[in-house]
């Protein structure tokens, strides 16, 4: 049978993989599905933990997580395209704008 | 000892008329038509004198011993208990209040008379000039002051009189003011009568103090209760023993008093304002540097006789001061040239004759000359005012001559005046001069010497005048020819009263020798009593007749001289005047130059002024300006600049000290911010790692609560 454990492992997976997409990628875009991967990850647990307690309201908030990344991703892309329209690239080691 | 009337009820009303339309001319005179001005002005003075006349009438009808009025309108300064000298302490009252006693009727009859005629004739003389209502409401403001100060009846009241005439001497005097030397005489009349006025004051202030009161009297008051005046005062203080006869402070207040009156009066040495005071108008100097405001003096100190008669060395004093100034400003009259000038040292001659008078004792004679004066030197000022309008403004006697038969009137009255004040037997000038000399002679011969050629060389200068002016060929150019004319009947009927009052004027002091009974000095008499009968001042004349007989040829004798040598220099010229001016150059020269008496104030005083004014501006501009302005200035600047540096070194050095130092210890952490996400975001983690680590205890404790 699967136990939370397995249920957490998989939301540890995809977190480290979302991690490591963030940090290593250089397609912002790129980006941008890895942080969806730690947005699922997170989504994981708290299904898997509302299911252990026997609790709707981290499904509710899985849901709210949900449509948020929704949004997040809207927002994330027309930044992304307002920039490419300034700067004409979408790689993460050419915006270093936020400096000092 | 009251005289009551309607008119010595209103006495009040005699100086308002004048100040009221003063007033008037002063603030809308700009708007009034000329004719209105001189309806206005003139009407004024005349309601005045009609005033005058009435009360006078009233009071003249009283019987001897109650011809006194006195009227107190309100107490005017109240500085309440004062204590004297003495050691007692009284109540210092001065009040706005008016006194009418023989003395001042005498006084306010001839303001008012000759300043009406004198008003009159100012009509004709001052149309074609400008400022014309200005004129009239200096003249009406003048007759206000000097009305005050001949009916005060305190001292200080009189004093308000005696500055305020002080002041409308000056604005007339100064009133053609655009011209320089107009205001400079206006500015010295000022100044002269200032340090005479200092005089006055202190005199005032003395009276004050030792005698606690400074009323003439208390004669003539409703209800005297209450009240004390200088008279009643002093002679009980003298009754009692606390003042005697010749007392130091007494002489000190007469000699005071006197500095002031030899201010006003033009005597030695504060006369030099007088001759330049010419500058004004005319008929300016015919009422106030001839007929009122300069017998001021002589009035004033008529009105203090009874400290004067306490005081026998200011007597001397005052009798010897007046001899010398006769004499000397007689001397200088000779060889003016300008017409108004010789006046104006004729009128500082004879305020000499007034002054000797008085310091002989004779206080009646000296009150009898200033009348008699008013009358001839106001006709002579006015007929010369004639002579200059006619001449186009010429004042020089040298360009005049044969202006006899060419203005008719003027001619003949001004001949009167000058027969007046030279004393020729009936004019009124004989009798009070003969009074004054006869009354010298019983006291000081020196004195009745001094007087005594005075009148010759009076004779000589003003028939000179007479000759130089009236007789020969006309000097003046062509063009001054052709405007010769009479003056107008507003200048000339005047002319012709005052001819009549020059004649007859005299006539009511007729002497007892000639059969008369001397109704002046007997009318007179209850004013100047005294305190004591019979003082050494004023030992009343007792010389037999035959020698007053001797004494009136005498004086008519060296007057027919001086007239005789005029008529030899100036209408035969069988003496050439430039001979004999050849032949003393120097002495010529002396009196030319009036003695260098203003070179002499100049150099002594008016340069020695300007070199203290100029010293105290170097002062100024060095130390002053120069240490205490610059110096503070420089400790300022030095001071800023210090503090300056201060907060630029210090201040702003610690500030970029702190900027600094941060700036330093943020270097390294500058170096995290790559501004690439990526980086920070592996930060982010690492630091999550970190969070994670230390509370894996914690984690633990939680996650075994879950189990």
């Amino acid at each position: 049978m699967l136990s939370i454990e397995h249920y957490l492992f998989l939301g540890l997976a995809l977190f480290v993989i979302g991690v490591i997409g963030v940090i290593t990628r250089r397609n912002v875009i790129v980006v941008l599905m890895s942080i969806e991967l730690i947005l699922n990850a997170v989504n994981i647990n708290l299904v898997a933990f509302s299911r252990l307690y026997g609790d709707v309201v981290g499904q509710v908030f899985a849901l709210f997580i949900i449509a948020d990344a929704a949004a997040e991703a809207a927002v994330g892309l027309g930044i992304i395209i307002a920039f490419f329209r300034n700067r004409e690239t979408v790689l993460a080691d050419e915006m270093d704008l936020l400096k000092w | 000892m009251t005289s009551t009337g309607y008119f010595l009820d209103h006495l009040w009303l005699i100086p308002l008329f004048p100040l009221v339309t003063a007033a008037v001319m002063l603030f809308f005179g700009r708007r009034i038509p000329k004719a209105g001005v001189s309806l206005l002005c003139v009407g004024s003075v005349g309601l005045s004198f009609l005033y005058a006349l009435g009360a006078v009438s009233q009071l003249v009808g009283a019987e001897p011993e109650q011809r006194v009025a006195q009227q107190i309108l309100f107490e005017w300064l109240t500085p309440g208990p004062m204590q004297l000298t003495a050691g007692h302490t009284v109540r210092f009252v001065a009040d706005w209040g008016y006194l009418l006693d023989p003395l001042s009727c005498v006084m306010v009859l001839v303001v008012t008379g000759v300043g009406f005629l004198i008003h009159v004739y100012s009509v004709g003389y001052m149309s074609h000039e400008g400022g014309y209502y200005r004129f009239f409401g200096y003249m009406n403001l003048f007759m206000f002051a000097m009305l005050t100060l001949v009916l005060a009846n305190n001292m200080l009241l009189m004093f308000v009189g005696w500055e305020g005439v002080g002041l409308c001497s000056y604005l007339l005097i100064g009133f053609y003011f655009l011209k320089q030397s107009a205001s400079d005489a206006g500015k010295k009349a000022f100044i002269v009568n200032r340090i005479g006025d200092a005089g006055f004051i202190l005199g005032i202030l003395l009276v004050g103090v030792t005698l606690g009161t400074i009323r003439f009297t208390t004669q003539g008051l409703p209800d005297a209760a209450g009240f004390s005046g200088i008279q009643q005062v002093l002679k009980s203080a003298v009754d009692s023993g606390a003042l005697r006869f010749g007392a130091p402070t007494l002489t000190a207040i007469a000699l005071l008093l006197f500095v002031g009156a030899a201010g006003k009066s033009a005597q030695i040495p504060l006369y030099v304002w007088l001759p330049d005071a010419m500058e004004g108008p005319t008929p300016v100097s015919a009422l106030i540097h001839a007929a009122t405001m300069v017998t001021a003096g002589v009035y004033m100190v008529v009105r203090m006789n009874s400290v004067y008669q306490l005081a026998p060395f200011a007597m001397d004093v005052v009798a010897v001061i007046g001899a010398v100034t006769a004499i000397f400003a007689a001397s200088m009259a000779l060889v003016q040239n300008d017409i108004k000038k010789v006046l104006a040292y004729s009128t500082i001659s004879q305020l000499g004759y007034m002054f000797l008078a008085l310091g002989v004792g004779a206080f009646a004679a000296g009150i009898f000359h200033l009348m008699t004066h008013a009358f001839f030197k106001a006709l002579l000022f006015l007929g010369a005012g004639s002579v200059i309008h006619a001449m186009s403004g010429e004042q020089d006697v040298q360009k005049m001559g044969g202006l006899w038969d060419r203005i008719p009137i003027t001619a003949r009255t001004f001949t009167i005046a000058t027969l007046a004040i030279a004393g020729i037997f009936p004019f009124a000038g004989f009798f009070s001069k003969d009074e004054i000399l006869g009354r010298a002679f019983d006291r000081y011969f020196s004195l009745w010497l001094v007087g005594f050629i005075t009148a010759g060389i009076t004779a000589f200068y003003m028939f000179r005048l007479l000759f130089l002016a009236f007789s020969g060929y006309s000097r003046a150019n062509e063009h001054v020819e052709k405007h010769i004319h009479e003056s107008p009947p507003t200048m000339t009927v005047p002319l012709i009263i005052l001819a009549g009052l020059s004649i007859i004027g005299g006539w009511i002091g007729w002497p007892g020798s000639l059969g008369g009974e001397n109704r002046f000095e007997r009318f007179l008499e209850p004013v100047l009593a005294g305190v004591i009968p019979e003082t050494g001042a004023v030992r009343i004349a007792h010389h037999p007749k035959a020698v007053e007989y001797i004494l009136m040829l005498a004086s008519l004798g060296i007057v027919g001289a001086g007239i005789w040598l005029a008529y030899q220099f100036y209408r035969t010229k069988r003496i050439a005047p430039e001979l004999v001016a050849g032949k003393w150059p120097r002495l010529y020269s002396l009196l030319l130059h009036k003695y260098y008496v203003d070179e002499i104030y100049d150099a002594g005083v008016v340069d020695r002024v300007k070199d203290l004014g100029t010293a105290l501006g170097v002062f100024d501009a060095k130390v002053i300006d120069g240490v205490g302005v610059d110096g503070t200035g420089w400790l300022a600047r030095f001071g800023s600049t210090l503090s300056m540096w201060w907060d630029k070194w210090i201040i702003d050095g610690l500030l970029n000290l702190g900027a600094k130092v941060t700036q330093l210890f943020s270097y390294p952490v500058r170096l995290l911010q790559t501004g690439t996400f990526s980086s920070y975001a592996l930060l982010i983690l690492f630091g999550l790692v970190v969070l994670l680590a230390y509370y894996g205890h914690h984690m633990q404790v939680l996650l075994r609560g879950v189990r």
